[in-house]
Order: C-alpha cells, then structure tokens, then sequence
C-alpha cells in the first residue's frame, strides 16, 4: 500500500488515496494534507462543521450519511458542500474526515 | 474480383488490415497479451476482505494476500494451475450447462458486434465469442481429445500466467448482460461462461475489491452498503421527512421487522442512500400508503442485490437465503421486491432450487385487486413493477401524469429483468400511466435488445470510469437519439446499478439527461388523500407550471 509522507507525519493509503486505518490514524496533518491536495485555499470553519459532522455520525454508524442527511445536518445546500470540497463530500470532504468511501450500487 | 484463396485468407485474417476499421493486426490473438495500466482494472481484493470470506466458505476465495495487478507476480499459491484445471472440471461436472457451452459453440460470429464493450473498445477478445474462447482454449486443451493432440492447431491453450491475466482482464470487461446470447443461434448463455471463469479466479484469490467488499457487508449486516439496522431505520424516516415536505403528509405506514405483515419488501440498499434511489423508495412508500398496503421492510433482509452472484454459487446463495429466512421468521404471505437489476436473474433462475422450495409461502396475490402472479407460483417473489403494473390495470390508483410534464421520459431495460426475467411491458404500462410524455429509443436497443449500462457486474466502480464511458457508450448513443429527436430528458430505469453508473454515463455523454427510478415518476404522478398542492417532484425540482 502507497504511503504519504506529509510534514513530518506519515500515513497508509489505499489506492484511491483514503487512509487505509480511518480515523485511528487521522490528525491535523491529515487534514493538511488534503487541504493542499484538493486545492482548498484556507480552512474555515464551515470545513470544520462538515468533517465533525461526517466523524460524528461515522462514529455512530460505521458508514458515511447520506448526502441529504449531511446537508441537513450541517444546514449546508450540496452546492455549498462542493464550493467547500471540490471533490464533493465523498471524495474530498470523506477523505479529508478520515472515512472510508462506500461501496455497492452507488 | 477473384475470390481469396483459402491459404491466403488464412494469413489475411491475421495480417491484413480490418474490413472495418483499417487497424492492422500483427499477431494471432492467442499472442497478444493483456497488458495492465491504471484505468484498465479494478483494484483487486483487500487482504481482510478475501480473509473474510474465506472464514465463512473455506477454500472458495483462494489465500488471502495484499497483490498488485500491474505486478507480475499475483502471490499465488505454488499449485495455482491445478486449482484451475480441478476448479473446471468440477463445474464441468456440476453445472451441465457449462460443460455444453464450452462444447456447442461453433465460432459463427454472430455474437461478435452485440456487445457494448466490443462497440465502446474495438478490441477483439471483447468479442463474446472470443471471450468465451479465452475459457475454451484451456478447456480444449485439457478435455478434449482434439486439443490434446493437436494443441493449437484445435485452438487449444496451455493455461499460463498469460492466460490468467488475460482472464482477469476481458472476465472483468463483460457485464454478463447476456445480449449476445439473445443473438446466438445455439442459445450459449455467455453470461454465466464469465459466471465460471470469475469462480475460477476467485479460487486462485484473483478478485476485485469493488466485488468483496460489498458482498462482506451484505454478508455481515445485511447489505452491501453495510448498512446496520438503526442507519438502514433512520436512512428511511428520514425520506419521510422529504416525503412529508412535498406531500404535507405524514406516512405511518412504514415498519421494520414487523412479524405476521401480510408482505415483505426487499429493497436495493442504494435505494436507502444514494441519489437517485431515495427518490425511487419515496415512490414505493407513497405507493403502499396510497393503497394501504400491509408490508413490512426488514433491517436484515435489506439488501435485494447479491454481489455474491459475481463471485461464486456458493456464496450466491448464501446471500440470497436471507430473503427467505426473514419471510418465514416474518410469517408473511409472500414477497415484493423492488427495482434491482441482477437480483431478479438470482431469482428468476436459480433461487427457487437454490435457497427452495418456498413452501411457507403462499402464491402471491395482490391484496388489492385480487391478481394471482402465476408467475411467480414458485418463488412467491413478485417485481414492483407488475404489482404496480397491475393496480394501474384495475384502476386502483389515482393519477395525475400532469405532474410529470416536466419530465420527457424514455425507458432503459435494465438487463437482468430484461433478459434475466423477461418482464418487458410492465414498466412500460407504469410509466405511460404516469407520464404524458414518453418516447421510446431505438427497437434494437431496447426490450431483449437493451443495450447495458456498461456498468454492471460489480465494474461500478470508480478507477475503471474510462472504460465504463466506452461500454455504456451504446446506451448513451441511443439516449442522445431520442434527446435529440424528442427532447428527451429523463432517463427511467429498474436496476440500482443503473441509477448510479447511468447517472455518470449521462453526465458523460448526455450532461441535461436525468436518470430515475420508475417508481418515482409513479410517487410525482400519485393523488394522495388529504395532500397538499403539490409544488415540486420528490426530488424538489418544481413542477410544470411552478417554475419561479
């Protein structure tokens, strides 16, 4: 499995480029790190809301939510969501919270 | 002009530029390898993933191991040719059908141009009968007399690593659509040959992530998301909540595991997840509450897909049991299922001597309008589509099409109900009772003709996108068709599997075309009893008329 070395810290990736162990190795370098990959200029806190929203209910369910129960939660229109993660809230905003992607007819 | 000589023509056909296309071939098919590069397979198994299922079916999904596809060294186990030459001779044993399949194919081509993969890639072994004879070659070689003494000269082939990546490559470019077979004049299910050299594969551990995983979530908590029952709960009320802000109403009609429910309901897990499924389960729920349907959804039935259907039997099976066990500790009547595409071939035609008798259950009929489903005397499972096919005839529903005038819909015949079950007209009846405008695409890419949504099989995923663009490119096409001609701009369809990769094929191709489920044209189109005026879809898009 791939590794990233990002300023000083080091994490196991999967080929798509999500942490390999999840949360048990997500940190603030973490977050840094997809910050620059996804080309985010600056972290604000609606970012913030978005990835304890999405480790929140990760915790609580072992999966992702559903996008309109993110949106809901947060009070954050989808688009809002891809203004903030370019990537959208599966590929940017659950990679930068440390969750895995989900799978299925999806 | 004089006609080729036979020798000449021999030569030609593999050294002379292509009728068709002008492309040159330089080598025997049998010598051109199958070379791999990002974008051109799926990522294979996770090491957990593998080692899971090999904890509940032993010996079926070979060591597991972290391997690399582009490696040229898969980790496999020493024996590994043995495990394939025993893996085909067991089936060979076991399933007739496949020891005729490999035997009766006469190579006439007429298969040849009928597939999507072929027509989106233009490489030869996407040829259904060459793909076939990727399998045969091996089979010629050691199960047959001609092979064995005259090797390639009867188009037979040792087995090698070649072969097994070969294997992994063009294995894992067919949807097991079954298209080609509605072509052959034999009737060789083609589909199910892939069904056999995937189970081939699983046994040396050659596998797809996209395929395991699921089928370990489905294993473990009932679906392939990986749904647990409190998420699969509050996925579905929440709906309600939309339900009830397009409608004004509160539906109560909705329950979980409810024993001694007349029916029970088995969804797609999608349908409780993704855009544009939720819409279609809104569809379904305004549906039983419009005819006070007594039904129940379970949290460990959950799941109508069964991805063990891409990797072996056994594990088909074992998926697929849980329908049954969940109705007979329900003590229901008999089974509705929803739009799911490859469930329905499980269950069409092999659930009723793999996980049956259903002799708990009784022969469906709808409570509403009386209808026994004879059809479904065996498996007791009826698709929503002819139950809401059925209403629709007797006049049980109250309708407003109307409000589906913003929509200009043509329907895809999502492969497996298609072919894998024949039902055809159903969802057409549906959606024409429903919609004003409905245009359908070209005869001969639809109906037994359907073109797939290159998608299908578990090859939904994510790093083969360009490859799923070419394949689905015959579908696109004849969407673009009836965009043109019609102004289509709704894509309706009954496979989950459909609803997600459709939804990237469109934005690829066709970016204004919309993708939905059938069921969520029948949810706009329903007259609900104290409802409010309704102002927009159940995807809130307004309506005809309500726009600004």
């Amino acid at each position: 499995m791939p590794t990233i070395e990002h300023n000083g810290s080091s994490f196991s990736v999967d080929e798509d480029g999500f942490l390999t162990k999840g949360m048990e190795e997500w940190n603030n370098e973490w977050v840094d790190y997809v910050k620059s990959v996804e080309g985010i200029s600056e972290l604000t806190d609606e970012h913030r809301k978005v990835i304890d929203t999405l480790q929140e209910y990760y915790k609580k369910n072992g999966i992702a939510p559903m996008v309109r129960i993110l949106s809901k939660t947060t009070g954050f229109p989808l688009k809002r969501i891809y203004e903030l993660f370019p990537s959208g809230p599966g590929k940017g905003a659950c990679k930068m919270a440390g969750l895995p992607k989900p799978t299925g007819c999806v | 002009m004089a006609d080729t000589k036979v020798g000449q023509m021999s030569e030609d056909v593999v050294k002379a530029p292509s009728m068709m296309t002008g492309a040159v071939p330089t080598k025997d098919w049998m010598d051109v390898p199958a070379v791999f590069k990002p974008g051109n397979y799926c990522y294979p198994g996770k090491e957990e993933m593998a080692a899971y299922h090999n904890k509940n079916l032993p010996g079926l999904f070979g060591e597991s191991r972290t391997w690399l596809v582009e490696s040229d060294d898969w980790l496999l186990p020493e024996n590994w040719k043995e495990i394939i030459i025993q893996g085909i001779k067991e089936r060979l044993d076991k399933f007739r059908s496949f020891k005729i399949f490999m035997d009766c194919c006469v190579r006439c081509g007429a298969c040849a141009d009928k597939c999507h993969f072929f027509l989106g890639t233009g490489d030869p072994k996407n040829m259904p009968v060459l793909r076939a004879e990727l399998l045969r070659s091996v089979y010629r070689n050691e199960f047959t007399k001609a092979g064995k003494i005259l090797g390639r000269l009867a188009g037979a082939r040792e087995m090698t690593f070649g072969v097994l990546k070969e294997w992994f490559m063009y294995f894992y470019q067919c949807t097991e659509c079954r298209r080609c077979s509605v072509f052959c004049p034999y009737g060789i299910d083609t589909a199910e040959i892939t069904m056999m050299a995937r189970e081939i594969l699983h046994l040396v551990g050659v596998n797809t992530n996209w395929i395991l995983e699921p089928a370990a979530n489905s294993n473990r908590t009932g679906n392939h998301l990986g749904l647990q029952p409190h998420t699969f709960k509050e996925n579905a009320e929440f709906l309600l909540d939309d339900i009830e802000e397009v409608t004004g109403l509160r539906l109560n009609s909705l329950t979980f595991n409810r024993k001694g429910a007349e029916i029970l309901f088995v969804i797609p897990s999608a349908d409780v997840f993704a855009d544009p499924g939720i819409f279609t389960f809104m569809g379904y729920l305004l549906l039983f509450d419009h005819i006070g349907l007594d039904y129940t959804i379970s949290t460990y039935s959950s799941e109508g897909g069964n991805f063990g259907l891409f990797t072996n039997n056994e594990l088909m099976k074992k998926l697929n049991g849980k329908m049954y066990a969940e109705a007979k500790r329900l003590g229901v009547k008999w089974i509705l299922g929803g739009e799911c595409g490859h469930m329905w071939r499980v269950l069409h035609q092999y659930m009723d001597t793999m996980n049956g008798p259903a002799d708990f259950l009784e022969v469906p009929k709808s409570p509403i309008t009386g209808t026994v489903f004879e059809n479904a005397a065996s498996t007791k499972m009826v698709h929503i589509s002819e139950f809401t096919a059925d209403l629709i005839k007797h006049n049980k529903l109250k309708l407003d099409p109307s409000r589906n005038n913003h929509r200009k819909v043509t329907f895809h015949d999502s492969c497996n109900p298609a072919r894998g079950m024949g039902m055809l007209d159903e969802p057409r009846e549906v959606i024409k009772a429903v919609c004003n405008n409905f245009y359908e695409m070209p005869e001969n890419t639809i109906r037994e003709q359907t073109f797939c949504c290159g998608s299908g099989t578990g090859l939904n995923t994510g790093e083969i996108m360009d490859l799923r663009m070419k394949g689905g490119l015959p579908r696109a096409n004849a969407v673009k068709h009836v965009r043109d001609k019609f102004g289509v701009n709704t894509l309706s369809c009954v496979c989950a599997i459909d609803r997600a990769t459709l939804l990237a094929l469109m934005q690829y191709w066709n970016p204004d075309v919309e993708v939905c489920g059938v069921s969520e044209l029948v949810g706009n189109a329903l007259i609900m009893e104290g409802e409010k005026e309704r102002e927009t879809g159940l995807r809130f898009e307004p309506l005809e008329g309500s726009e600004g």
